[in-house]
């Protein structure tokens, strides 16, 4: 897999007249204690960015990737709070992974969701690292991470050179000739986007607008440095996740080669209603493949009102991987997809 | 024997602190932080701080800077380029200057225009703090003319051509033993397997750091990480034009090496040309991202190896061929032909190196070199016979088991590999295998067991150390080895306090400094023979300026006796005749009022200890020819794994190594060894691989978020024993390495296990998710 062979592709290297410029600026940090406050600061600065746990954040700009000449602080924002709402579990952007990961509504209501964080990073990530930031982290593409290499992401335009090289942990669902990255390389958002979770955000003039998380993020296209929907300056306030039969009975399958610490190579968010061997109602998002989190209405038309076997899931299986356009180095990913969402289907089945 | 040196086996028969299970001595002061490393040199007078600027691109040439924007910063000192740093007298790069120096690599940075390697470096940004020193070499502009590079063998590109020697002129290029091809035409049972290796980093929790302090214009102290100061010293003064005893070479502690600072690299005589221009000490870390393309890696390579055996399993024939990646100047290849050639009974043997250039740097030996692939090879192999015939693995092996060494039919000095195999296998549990493949469950995941055989070379070396005794009981140890932070502090402070008859808290042990008496470099396991006898032979020589005084002293109890006739037992001068009669040493250094008495002593490791040829003062020569004897640690790994059919995923569930390595020093710190080594070969095994752009040369994984290394969750509890050996050919401890063994076929027991598990023969490493999926099933 890592073993990189060289490929018959034709590949102009770009004269690189002169070497990346990593300069890391000053900035200045706020800690704002109101939303309006907050987006107050980001409206006037194009270049401010909100920090919380500020695990991906200072990660990106010491590797020179991101600039930026304020930080405003969020952690004092009253966006906290798990709680039961007409809508489902409300939780705030704020809310550390561990604990939510640990809260006994979101283990008993969203088995998924609970696994999905406590599967991710290290527990000292989880307890730095909130809801909100997690949604947002970037991807793990070696070429998006250093800055000496051309990346469309990065800097568009500048070429895609995964597609010829190192892309044994980028999408094969979702891609464009432009990017082939799983943008969102994490667990949560894979869990959330299975579960109809939908996110509250403000924007500066203190308007809230609900985006569900499956409408969230945006495929890569010919603009893969345009992520999800947010806009600039709108902060996540809170994600809803709606309570269902599904939901209760689900399962995060997290697949990598080595036991914690580490990205999913593949990974399945699943649910089921199962009532008298027939499936009712059906969730299934896959992580490590899409070039998004990867909501598959086809696997769960497959599995609506079909027995709950595995002959069905391998059938579900097949179809959630139908459009996959596989590179070199993960092609693996197809059957290995499909695998994790058998076996994942397999374990809340029974 | 017929060296007629004193040996620890006849003047301490009853170990006291040696063998026992003692704490670190230096732990206290490392979880306090009291522990100084080499970047931890604050209190220097002035000191600033020097970063890298490197390139970006693998091939190309600097068509110029602009530094001014650089410059213009507070607290910018100076910008090294190759236009401005100061001149050396003599660099790495040709051939005669690389081996004055000792360096790894024929290339020396910022020497020229030219750019031969991402990463290299192509400034050196010197400032008051890091932060502004960071900050400026990111303002400085490279214009270059990039070029394609060539990334590595498997290139179309790349030309692939036979060295005559590898591995800087130690191994040769061709080796033929007996009539190979014939054999192996006729040899009734034939195998023809590949094996790929990945890129494989050393990433030592401590990263490549160098202090330098020019004390005065000729006059150089420099703070270094590095596995061996006098080695360090050589190279610097050689490069600077000095006289050794100019160059003064401290390292107190080191975080980890595994081979990556076992030699002097571009960046640490940067940073002295860097303290030479600003005229302050200057101190400079290497980024994590920096570590990767600064101190050599684990060269790509593939080897095939072709095993000709008879019907019932016996080995007649093993030709082996390696290709692999190096750099534009040295012919550097791991030596993986040598356990290949060792490991067995074999009549025939013939191995074969092939070299591709490419842009990367000079890679360098990393822990168990060539053993730690060789073995990956000749162990799965060995495994294959074991199935093809029906015979079990264990059982293969001991069919196979070399009572002398094949390569030169000399009697082994020791060799306790049958009893490693037979205690691992009781440990284990091994006579419970199922011998068919495939067939074991745990629920959805299959469960395999996997074992190999380890061994590990006694490489001819030498050393030196002083001991000073106390009247009032207490002792000064010194010499200039290091400590990897494996225990050499301890250990040595073990063999100090039995040789002295003191309890360890009463020895004060020094190491890391070249003004001490020489040690070799910590590397290929030699530390712990080579300097445990150093120290106990000078703690003879207390001895005997002892017992010389005794006998002239007339108010002693051995007054007029001959030397030859006095033994020291338990700190107690006597007479071997007599032993009532004597004296303790304290009550004779009082009585001639002597403070303390010094005592030097040069201890021989290997080949050298047994011919009585010394190779010269802290260099490694390869003379086992001198020897009547051939020296190796051997040991054996067994492994467990239970294996996701479905996904992919391996976990090692249970491990027990059992080794033989002569007297075992501490068996608290061996332990650590031999766990540390299995989990480097684990990861070696199942994860580690740095993944180099095929187009760009340049790696894309230059960190330990995605350079993945096991983390606790993926070792089960090992079970590791040692069985007591007693050597007296290969040192005057009877100590044998143990810090490579350990990681030797520690990649085949688990490919082994995996074999077992799944019936999937993966032969390329690491042993991915992907690659177990796209294996094909074979029963057997
Ligand atoms: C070594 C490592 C391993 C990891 N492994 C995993 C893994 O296995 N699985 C996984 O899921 N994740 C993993 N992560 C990612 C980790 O989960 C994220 O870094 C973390 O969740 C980010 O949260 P944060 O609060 O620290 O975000 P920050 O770093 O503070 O912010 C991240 C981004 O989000 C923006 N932001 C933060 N909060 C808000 C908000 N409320 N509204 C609007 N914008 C906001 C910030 O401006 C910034 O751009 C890993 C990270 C590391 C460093
Ligand atoms: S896959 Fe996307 S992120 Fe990676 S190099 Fe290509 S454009 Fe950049």
């Amino acid at each position: 897999m890592r073993k990189t062979r060289r490929r018959n592709i034709k590949i102009t290297i770009s004269l690189a007249h002169y070497f990346t410029t990593d300069k890391m600026n000053n900035f200045s940090y706020t800690q704002a204690a109101t939303a309006k406050e907050a987006t107050g600061i980001r409206k006037d600065k194009a270049d401010a960015a909100y920090i919380a746990g500020g695990t991906t954040l200072l990660d990106l700009m010491k590797a020179h990737l991101e600039e930026h000449s304020q930080l405003v602080d969020i952690n004092a924002l009253p966006f906290r709070g798990i709680e039961q709402t007409k809508d489902g579990l409300r939780i705030g952007a704020m809310e550390r992974m561990s604990d939510v990961g640990e809260n006994a509504l979101v283990l008993q209501q969203y088995p998924a969701v609970s696994e999905s964080l406590l599967l991710a990073a290290s527990p000292q990530l989880r307890n730095m690292a909130s809801i909100g930031g997690n949604m947002l982290q970037r991807t793990r593409c070696g070429y998006f991470r250093d800055a000496a290499f051309p990346c469309n992401k990065r800097v568009p335009g500048s070429g895609c050179p995964a597609i010829a090289g190192d892309n044994h942990n980028l999408a094969i669902l979702g891609t464009s000739d432009a990017c082939i990255a799983t943008a969102y390389p994490g667990d949560l958002s894979v869990a959330l986007a299975a579960f109809d979770a939908v996110l509250t955000l403000e924007n500066a003039k203190g308007k809230q607008r609900r985006v569900p998380v499956t409408e969230f993020y945006l495929l890569p296209g010919k603009t893969p440095q345009k992520e999800t929907v947010l806009e600039p300056g709108e902060l996540i306030v809170a994600v809803t996740i709606p309570a269902a039969p599904h939901a209760q009975r689900s399962t995060y399958l997290k697949v990598r080669e080595r036991s914690s610490y580490a990205y999913a190579l593949a990974s399945a968010a699943v649910g089921l209603d199962v009532q008298a061997g027939t499936i009712r109602s059906a969730r299934v998002a896959l992580g490590g493949v899409g070039a998004q989190p990867w909501r598959s209405s086809e696997a769960e038309k497959v599995l609506t009102g079909a027995p709950a076997t595995e002959a069905t899931f391998r059938a579900a299986a097949a179809a959630a991987l139908r459009g996959a356009q596989p590179y070199k180095e993960n092609a693996f990913k197809v059957e290995l997809a499909q695998n994790t969402l058998v076996q994942a289907l397999l374990k809340v089945a029974g | 024997m017929d060296t007629a040196e004193p040996s620890f086996f006849e003047t301490n028969p009853k170990a006291g602190s040696v063998g026992q299970p003692l704490s670190r001595v230096d732990g206290r002061d490392k979880v306090t932080g009291k522990a100084r490393y080499s970047a931890e040199y604050n209190s220097l007078p002035g000191l600033v701080h020097a970063v890298l600027k490197t390139s970006d691109v693998a091939k190309g040439r600097i068509t110029g800077f602009d530094t001014s924007a650089a410059l213009k910063q507070p607290g910018v000192l100076a910008i090294l380029t190759h236009q401005n740093l100061p001149k050396l007298a003599k660099t790495p790069n040709d051939p005669e200057g690389k081996k004055a120096i000792g360096a790894p690599m024929g290339f020396l940075p910022l020497t020229s225009d030219q750019i031969h390697y991402a990463g290299q470096p192509v400034a050196v940004v010197v400032a008051d703090t890091l932060e502004r020193a960071q900050y400026a070499a990111a303002l400085v502009r490279v214009q270059v003319t990039a070029e394609k590079p060539l990334a590595s063998y498997e290139d179309p590109q790349a030309k692939l051509f036979d060295p005559e020697k590898v591995q800087d002129g130690k191994t040769p290029g061709h080796t033929v033993r007996g009539n190979p091809q014939a054999a192996f035409a006729a040899a009734p049972v034939q195998l023809t397997h590949k094996y790929d290796h990945a890129i494989n980093h050393h990433n030592p929790m401590e990263p490549g750091s160098t202090t330098a302090h020019w004390e005065a214009a000729d006059r150089l102290t420099v703070y270094e990480s590095t596995q061996g100061v006098t080695r360090t010293q050589k190279a610097l003064s050689t490069m600077l034009g000095l006289a050794a005893e100019q160059v003064r070479v401290v390292t107190k502690y080191i975080g980890g090496g595994f081979g990556c600072k076992g030699s002097t690299w571009p960046h640490t005589i940067l940073t002295v040309q860097a303290a030479k221009a600003v005229g302050r000490p200057v101190k400079l870390a290497l980024t994590r991202q920096q570590q990767f393309t600064s101190m050599g890696h684990r060269e790509d390579q593939t080897q095939t190896l072709k095993v000709g055996a008879s019907k019932d399993g016996k080995l007649l024939a093993l030709i082996h061929e390696k290709t692999s990646t190096t750099s534009l100047w040295d012919n550097y290849a791991e030596p993986n032909s040598r356990i290949i050639n060792l490991l067995y009974a074999c009549p025939a043997f013939e191995s074969s190196y092939q070299l591709a250039r490419a842009n990367v740097m000079t890679s360098t030996f990393t822990r168990a070199p060539g053993e730690a692939p060789g073995s990956f090879a000749i162990e799965c192999s060995m495994d294959d016979l074991a199935y093809q015939l029906g015979i079990d693995p264990l059982e293969i092996r001991l069919r196979n088991h070399a009572d002398k060494d094949p390569t030169n039919g000399k009697p082994w000095s020791s060799k306790s590999l049958k009893q490693c195999y037979a205690r691992g296998a009781e440990l284990f549990g091994w006579s419970k295998r199922n011998p068919k493949n495939g067939q074991t469950r745990d629920g959805r995941l299959l469960v395999g067991w996997g074992m190999a055989t380890a061994s590990y070379p006694v490489h001819n070396n030498q050393g030196t150390a002083r001991v000073r005794l106390y009247a009032d009981g207490h002792a000064l140890v010194q010499t200039g080895a290091t400590d990897l932070g494996t225990g050499t502090y301890t250990v040595m402070t073990q063999v100090a306090a039995d040789s002295l008859w003191l309890t360890p808290d009463k020895v004060r042990f020094e190491l890391g400094d070249t003004k001490l008496p020489t040690a070799p470099n910590s590397g290929g396991s030699v530390a712990a023979g080579t300097v445990s006898s150093s120290i106990y032979m000078a703690a003879q020589e207390v001895w005997q300026k002892l017992i010389k005084l005794a006998v002239k002293d007339p108010k002693s109890p051995l007054y007029r006796a001959q030397v030859a006739e006095v033994m020291v037992d338990n700190g107690r001068l006597m007479l071997k005749a007599n032993k009532s009669k004597g004296e303790d040493f304290a009550a004779l250094m009082k009585r001639n009022e002597m403070a303390d008495v010094e005592g030097n002593g040069n201890g021989k490791y290997g080949a050298g200890y047994e011919s009585g040829l010394a190779p010269g003062p802290a260099s490694s020569g390869h003379q086992d020819d001198q020897a009547g004897h051939s020296m190796h640690s051997f040991g054996a790994h067994f492994c467990e794994v239970k294996v996701d059919p479905e996904l992919g995923t391996v976990r090692v569930t249970r491990w027990v190594s059992v080794h033989a390595a002569g007297r075992i020093l501490n068996a608290k710190t061996a332990r650590s060894q031999i766990i540390g080594g299995s989990i480097f070969g684990i990861g070696a095994a199942l994860m580690e691989a740095t993944s180099r752009d095929p187009n760009y040369a340049r790696y894309t994984n230059a960190s330990l978020a995605d350079y993945h290394i096991p983390v606790n969750a993926d070792i089960p509890a090992m079970t590791v024993e040692f069985i007591d050996e007693h050597d007296p050919y290969i040192n005057a401890m009877g100590v044998k390495g143990i810090g490579e063994i350990s990681m030797v076929g520690v990649s085949a027991a688990v490919a082994n296990a995996v074999f077992h598990a799944t019936g999937k023969r993966v032969r390329s490493l690491p042993i991915t998710p992907d690659k177990i999926l796209a294996a094909k099933e074979v029963q057997v």
